[in-house]
């Protein structure tokens, strides 16, 4: 505290001239840079003459934006942050965490239950398609996504680029088997992550002896390999046509969401016709999915599979000194992995109808880690927030439409996604270099719980 | 002789086409602490990796417990109950020191780890005081402490130590080496560690042999090598802590 007051006397007046003076210095030197760059402007007139615009107004608002932005940042926003700093280095950290923050996951849980019916009463049954499908649900397919490649990337310490290929692997055994042999998605479900974790095992063999860089650039290439099958395989896969008409999931084969089906749901039920029942039954099957990868996910860390899994990621060689086989210790990570991407795949093709390769390019494996590496490895709290921050965004970014009043017509937000994406994760990686969940929460816990940040900490060897 | 546990014989390892072992014998009898000290490069700490299969010997044999255990990958002579604490302690960092300790366990899936955690909590109680930390942000003698820790707790009927006194202040070594020593004699455990505190480990050594570019140039007890007027030449003098 006697920081603080003896900054604030120290500052009082002066610092109001002081900032004065700094935005007027500001306001000058962008004067100087700008006049010729802003302030005159070369075109060509009709007789193809080089003539000479001046700009005055722009250059006007370019030095009054940067005086008046240096004055306010001197003048209000470094005390503030100082401040800030002052207070927090004064009060240690707390020792009792607030209601909201220790029960997260169990209120992001009810709310995400409740969801379909709070989008429903705003938005009335057909108004809460958008909000459940293209929103809820797009999101969930990612939380579940990078939730199985936090067990490869995030606990076993494998960089695996190339985790679209069990997407792919999933949608596609739903998508043919369902059509050539008529099988329930019900069927299908444990055999398409049978089937992904098959190929994890695949990929596994192959780059066992593998470590970093190297095994990035294999697993890049894998995920590239399954899907140039997928374009060039024309009898299976119809290559590049995709494969269409894929069933409906049923609620378990007691009703069913085909409009001419004598079980239909909304019949059943005398309720209107609706797609959106459709919708928010898929929403609760993500959901239901995604709830399942976390579960296994945290029983598997405080089985000695998931120890050994993170001790591989810390040091591979300390591992082995201690009788442990790394081979089926990889081979696992990448299956268990793999089989949750299959899964994912095999909602995937159900949700849409309609699979093609280029649902499964490099830049959803990107996305995917992106994910993964934003929300703090290992952390499945982050990740979701993290699935939320850059789906949930980009979604939002359709619906920013007032930009256009902003930039003009011809802008469309969304295409500035990757831009944003990139912004974002520029910040976040300057910000928190371990991603939104830094610190490792340990699997045996004792009677006091310290938690010590994991910027604390080395990195094991890549 | 039927109570040697470990029996190095004309062992020969290479890094690419580098000769780094040259023909190496060395015996390690149950019971015994058995120290190999040399100077940088000898090729005491390669010694210590062939025997652990990683890299393996190119020629010669190495036998443990009468079975060849040249030829076996890392984690199957693990499992034959040769424990190590490697150079550099490569303990778990992000993990805490009671998963370091349940990782040590592994080969049992820990059905003895509560019993055998009091038993390291007894030999190093400063370990118990830091039990949920990370082992990252442990001191470097904790990081030792837990190093060897985690090797105990395997079980072992051998234990490999390299360098543990590597980085640490003289009172944490004496520490730990009179815990090593306190091992061996309470419960018999057998002991074989390279050192480059020549004059810690010979002075607690029932054996030590002399490493000189990638050959075994002298054995002998450890008061006897202490006494050697070459050995204290060229390891001891000026160099004592």
């Amino acid at each position: 505290m006697a920081n603080m007051s003896n900054m604030s006397e120290r500052a009082g007046g002066s610092l109001t001239a002081w900032a004065l003076r700094e935005g007027f210095y500001a306001g000058a030197v962008s004067l100087g840079l700008f006049v010729l760059f802003v302030g005159l402007e070369t075109t060509q007139n009709i007789r193809n003459e080089l003539v000479l615009n001046r700009r005055l107004g722009l250059l006007g608002i370019f030095v009054i934006v940067a005086a008046v932005g240096r004055f306010l940042t001197v003048a209000y926003l470094r005390p503030w942050a100082a401040a800030r700093k002052a207070a927090a280095a004064a009060k240690p950290a707390e020792g009792e965490e607030g209601f909201s923050k220790r029960n997260f996951s169990k209120i992001a849980i009810v709310f995400l239950l409740l969801y379909p019916l709070i989008a429903i009463s705003i938005f009335g049954v057909q108004g809460s398609l958008k909000w459940v499908d293209n929103l809820g649900i797009q999101i969930l397919i990612y939380v579940m996504l990078a939730w199985g490649l936090n067990i490869v990337v995030g606990l076993a310490g494998l960089l695996d680029l190339g985790y679209v290929a069990f997407y792919a692997v999933g949608a596609y055994s739903y998508a043919l088997l369902s059509q050539h042999f008529g099988l329930s998605f019900w069927v299908l479900l444990p055999l398409a992550g049978i089937l992904a974790a098959f190929w994890g095992m695949i990929l596994g063999f192959p780059v066992l002896r593998l470590k970093g860089d190297y095994l990035a650039i294999v697993t890049l290439a894998f995920g590239e390999i399954i899907r140039l099958v997928l374009i060039n395989w024309t009898e299976v896969t119809k290559g590049t046509f995709g494969v269409s008409g894929i069933p409906k999931v049923s609620v378990f084969g007691i009703w069913s969401f085909d409009v001419s089906a004598a079980n239909n749901f909304a019949k059943a039920f005398g309720l209107p016709m609706s797609s959106a029942y459709y919708k928010i039954f898929l929403f609760y099957l993500i959901l239901a999915l995604a709830l399942l990868t976390a579960y296994v996910t945290i029983r598997l860390r405080r089985m000695p599979i998931g120890r050994t899994w993170e001790a591989m990621r810390e040091d591979e060689i300390a591992c082995r000194s201690l009788g442990i086989n790394t081979v089926t210790t990889k081979l696992t990570a990448f299956s268990i992995g793999a089989m949750f991407g299959g899964f994912a795949g095999s909602f995937f093709a159900v949700r849409q109808g309609f699979v093609s390769p280029e649902s499964f390019v490099f830049l959803e494996s990107a996305i995917i880690l992106a994910i993964v590496v934003l929300g703090g490895m290992g952390s499945l709290v982050g990740i979701a927030v993290a699935a939320v921050v850059m789906i949930g965004g980009t979604e939002l970014l359709r619906e920013m439409q007032f930009l256009k009043r902003v930039f003009g017509p011809d802008f469309t937000p969304e295409l500035y996604r990757m831009l944003i994406f990139g912004l974002a994760m520029v910040v976040v990686m300057v910000w928190k270099p371990r991603g939104f969940v830094g610190s490792r929460e340990p699997t045996a816990f004792l009677r006091e719980r310290k938690v010590v940040s994991g910027s604390f900490t080395k990195e094991g060897h890549g | 002789m039927s109570d040697t546990l470990l029996s190095v014989q004309s062992v020969e390892t290479y890094y690419g086409n580098i000769r780094a072992l040259a023909g190496v014998n060395i015996d390690v009898k149950k019971g015994e602490i058995v120290s190999l000290i040399g100077a940088n490069g000898a090729g005491k700490s390669t010694l210590m990796m062939t025997i652990c299969g990683s890299p393996q010997a190119r020629a010669g044999t190495v036998t443990f417990d009468g079975e060849d255990i040249t030829r076996l990958p890392t984690h199957l002579i693990a499992r034959r109950r040769i424990a190590q604490s490697p150079e550099g302690r490569r303990i778990f960092p992000r993990m805490t020191v009671y998963e370091n300790l349940q990782m040590g366990a592994s080969l049992d899936n820990l059905k003895y780890f509560n019993e055998d955690v009091e038993k390291i909590y007894t030999l190093f109680p400063r370990l118990k005081e830091r039990q949920a930390q990370r082992g990252g942000t442990l001191s470097g003698g904790e990081q030792q402490m837990l190093s060897i820790g985690r090797a105990l707790m395997a079980r072992p009927k051998l234990l490999l130590l390299d360098e543990p006194s590597l980085g640490l202040a003289p009172l944490i070594v004496t520490q730990i080496f009179d815990a090593i020593k306190a091992l061996n004699q309470e419960q018999g455990l057998t002991v074989f560690l390279v050192e480059q505190n020549a004059f810690a480990a010979l002075k607690r050594s029932n054996r030590a042999y002399v490493m000189v570019n990638g050959q075994v140039t002298m054995s002998g007890s450890g008061k006897e090598l202490l006494a050697n007027p070459e050995v204290r030449a060229a390891y001891l003098e000026g160099g004592r802590h």
